[in-house]
């Protein structure tokens, strides 16, 4: 049995807006039968106005295509065409307390079914530019046909690749007997074969410079001035996923960091953590151990042990 | 726990009787089998008597044809990699293209190790063309692997005529039997299946004990290496508890064998009597005439199955679906595709599997339960008017990116 939020049960179970609607002026078919999911969306548009007055849905489909279409109708009524128009699959999905990933389609079908029946109303053609393939990794929800184009646009070589492109493989790990095989079959085409043994960024560290007995080069205070760097470094593009990384202690080649935000808990935390040491690692020219802790209550300076 | 169990395919509750003997082995019964003092001994003898309790349901020729495995999926990969590394020279290997996971999915990694194998096709019953079959056996075949039951349809194979063809073309032949066992009368010494696999879930034993049948003579390699549990064929100290809970159920599935055929079958015929009756457009999938006694795989024609399942489960009704989104796929099941089964049906078909312990007030509450189940999906069904299927459906509705 799915997952499924109290709210995606609520709107299974007690369908909004369901069936066609009176003296419609905008009606919007989507889905694949094949998959098992179809969508008619139906507006009554004020021409005055262009505010939706009504909405209505037909939907051949799963527990959660019916919440979504029954979600989608009602956060629309009321809106005009350009408000609902910045309706978002992932707004669908938060209305309804979030779908589980193999679910997000249902959401995708909703927004797109805006789309097309406002395209309708507008006597515009709407094509959908949206191809959908097998789901292959289900912690950040990316189908085949995502890793597939983005493989080839970017010329990606490794599963590290991927990742780092699409997010795909960051979480359990469980997919990248999958991602290899997309690999192998992308590469395949350009006359290439996949090396299981190929490292992605960050380059990897000519051995003679990994643990370069330099340690006694460096004080403990020129340590921590580079591990700062590096930190002040990383950051920004943390924040842009709204999380952050945080210096707590450095203690021999251990250096403690605090991941905050959405940093904390993200199934990334790992890899992230793998990068800023890599980076530490050839800042200082010695092996470091970057290590996450809980942030202590009384905050310390930064102090060297050892 | 309250409700309607009609998911028997799936699995099965574990007979009390079954629980009762079990117990001893997981308290002062624990001895390893393989040990020499009165702990193991006693253990050891408790693994015999499963072991002759298995042989006399499937109708074995000798006890040591039965080799112990962890589930049906284990027994499967063993029956196919043993015939693959016994007959290396041989590259090839025919199946159908209805088997379950366990088969298929071990079969299309295998096409990637550079061996071929040929699928059977299926008529719109789910039927083999024997034909077929015969032009593919040749030397160049290592193993047959055909289900005696199909897990959705409940159709059967004739999978005995099946294994007497691989034989005369000196091929191995192994059946996925997990849902036939305990629900159809099985002999294996008057037939020329040299491997058999079942799964105790399936027969009221519990989850997490499987076995492969192996003919005496029958060349094999294990899967598992290491000690000599299982005289070697399967490593790995026994689930002693499972193993007698399995001998208990195996002994039970023949002494309500009879009942099944009658009994259970005929709740499951009036169950499908009831929904024809009441429901428009829907139909039974695979071949009615010739398949399991508990089996009944209807498609509700316009609407979708998960959507169903969780109507059916708020009435405290338990059964399974062939829908796409049900095992979160993209397509519906392989096995309704492979009957061309249309997806506006294939996508709401609903498998209600029966076992020895439903009664027929369950079934008559199951009748007045589905079809305002299937009312209520279809008034939200963009293929469905006022009273029916709208005009011309496929045409009528035809979203983009179909």
């Amino acid at each position: 049995m799915w997952d499924y939020s109290e709210t995606v049960k609520d709107h299974f179970f007690n369908p909004r807006n369901a069936g066609e609607v009176a003296s419609a002026n905008a009606t919007g078919d989507v889905g694949s039968i094949s998959c098992g999911d179809a969508l008619r969306l139906q507006l009554k548009v004020n021409p005055e106005t262009e505010i939706i007055e009504d909405a209505g849905f037909q939907t051949f489909g799963c527990g959660s295509a019916i919440a979504s279409s029954s979600a989608l109708t009602e956060m629309i009524k009321g809106k005009t065409l350009d408000e609902a128009l910045k309706v978002t699959n992932q707004d669908i999905a938060d209305f309804l307390q979030g779908l589980p990933p193999e679910k997000m389609h249902c959401s995708v079908m909703g927004r797109e079914a805006l789309q097309a029946a406002i395209a309708d109303y507008r006597g515009e053609v709407w094509r959908d530019d949206h191809e959908e393939g097998e789901l292959i990794c289900k912690c950040f929800a990316v189908d085949a046909v995502m890793i597939e184009d983005t493989i080839r646009a970017n010329g990606l070589k490794t599963v590290e690749d991927v990742t780092n492109y699409t997010k795909a493989g960051g979480g359990c790990s469980s997919c990248h007997e999958g991602i290899e095989e997309i690999l192998g079959k992308v590469l395949a085409e350009q006359g290439l074969e996949f090396d299981p043994e190929a490292r992605a960024w960050p380059e990897p560290i000519p051995s003679e410079t990994i643990p370069a007995p330099t340690a006694g080069k460096l004080t403990n205070l020129q340590r921590i001035k580079k591990i700062e760097e590096v930190i002040a470094a990383v950051r920004p593009t943390l924040q842009a996923d709204r999380g952050d990384i945080e210096l707590i202690d450095v203690q021999g080649n251990q250096v403690l960091v605090h991941l905050v935000g959405a940093c904390a808990g993200c199934q990334m935390a790992g890899l992230t953590l793998g990068g800023v040491q890599q980076q530490m690692m050839e800042a200082l020219g010695e092996f470091i151990h970057v290590v996450p802790v809980a942030k202590k209550t009384a905050p310390v300076g930064v102090s060297v042990r050892g | 726990m309250d409700g309607i169990y009609l998911d028997n395919n799936a699995t099965t509750q574990v007979d009390p009787e079954v629980v009762e003997k079990m117990l001893p082995y997981f308290t002062e019964q624990f001895g390893n089998p393989s040990s020499m003092h009165q702990f193991g001994n006693k253990v050891g003898f408790a693994i015999k008597k499963a072991r002759e309790q298995v042989q006399s349901l499937l109708g074995a020729a000798y006890d040591s044809e039965i080799v112990f495995t962890s589930c049906g999926t284990e027994s499967d990969s063993t029956a196919i990699m043993s015939a693959l590394k016994a007959y290396p020279k041989r590259k090839e290997i025919i199946t159908t293209v209805i088997e379950h996971p366990a088969v298929l999915e071990l079969c299309k990694h295998l096409e990637k190790e550079d061996y071929t194998v040929h699928y059977l096709k299926v008529d719109e019953k789910g039927r083999l063309d024997l034909g077929q079959y015969q032009k593919l056996l040749s030397p160049e075949v290592a193993i047959v692997s055909v289900m005696w039951a199909n897990n959705e349809t409940g159709s059967l194979f004739p999978v005995v005529e099946m294994a007497e063809m691989a034989h005369a073309a000196g091929v191995l032949f192994h059946t996925d039997a997990v849902q036939a066992v305990g629900k159809v009368p099985i002999d294996l010494k008057t037939t020329k299946i040299d491997m058999l696999s079942l799964s105790g879930h399936k027969l009221h034993a519990p989850k997490g004990i499987g076995v492969l049948y192996l003919k005496r003579g029958t060349r094999f390699r294990p899967l598992l290496r290491g000690g000599h549990q299982e005289r070697g064929r399967r490593a790995g100290t026994e689930n002693a508890p499972a193993i007698v809970g399995l001998g208990v159920a195996c002994e039970l599935a023949a002494k309500h064998m009879a009942f099944e055929q009658s009994e259970v079958k005929a709740l499951r015929d009036r169950l499908q009597q009831g929904i024809l009756d009441a429901v428009p457009h829907c139909f039974v999938t695979g071949d009615p005439s010739n398949r399991l006694p508990n089996t009944l795989n209807v498609a509700f024609e316009y609407i979708e199955g998960e959507a169903i399942l969780m109507l059916l489960n708020k009435d405290g009704i338990a059964a399974s679906s062939g829908s796409a989104c049900t095992s979160g796929s993209l397509e519906p099941s392989h096995v309704m595709r492979a009957m061309g089964i249309p997806f506006t049906a294939a996508h709401g078909t609903v498998r209600f599997s029966l076992s020895r312990f439903n009664t027929p007030e369950e079934i008559d509450k199951v009748v007045a339960v589905v079809p305002g189940v299937v009312a209520k999906l279809r008034k939200l069904s963009p293929y469905w008017g006022e009273n029916g299927p709208v005009a011309n459906p496929e045409t009528a509705f035809a979203p983009a990116y179909a």
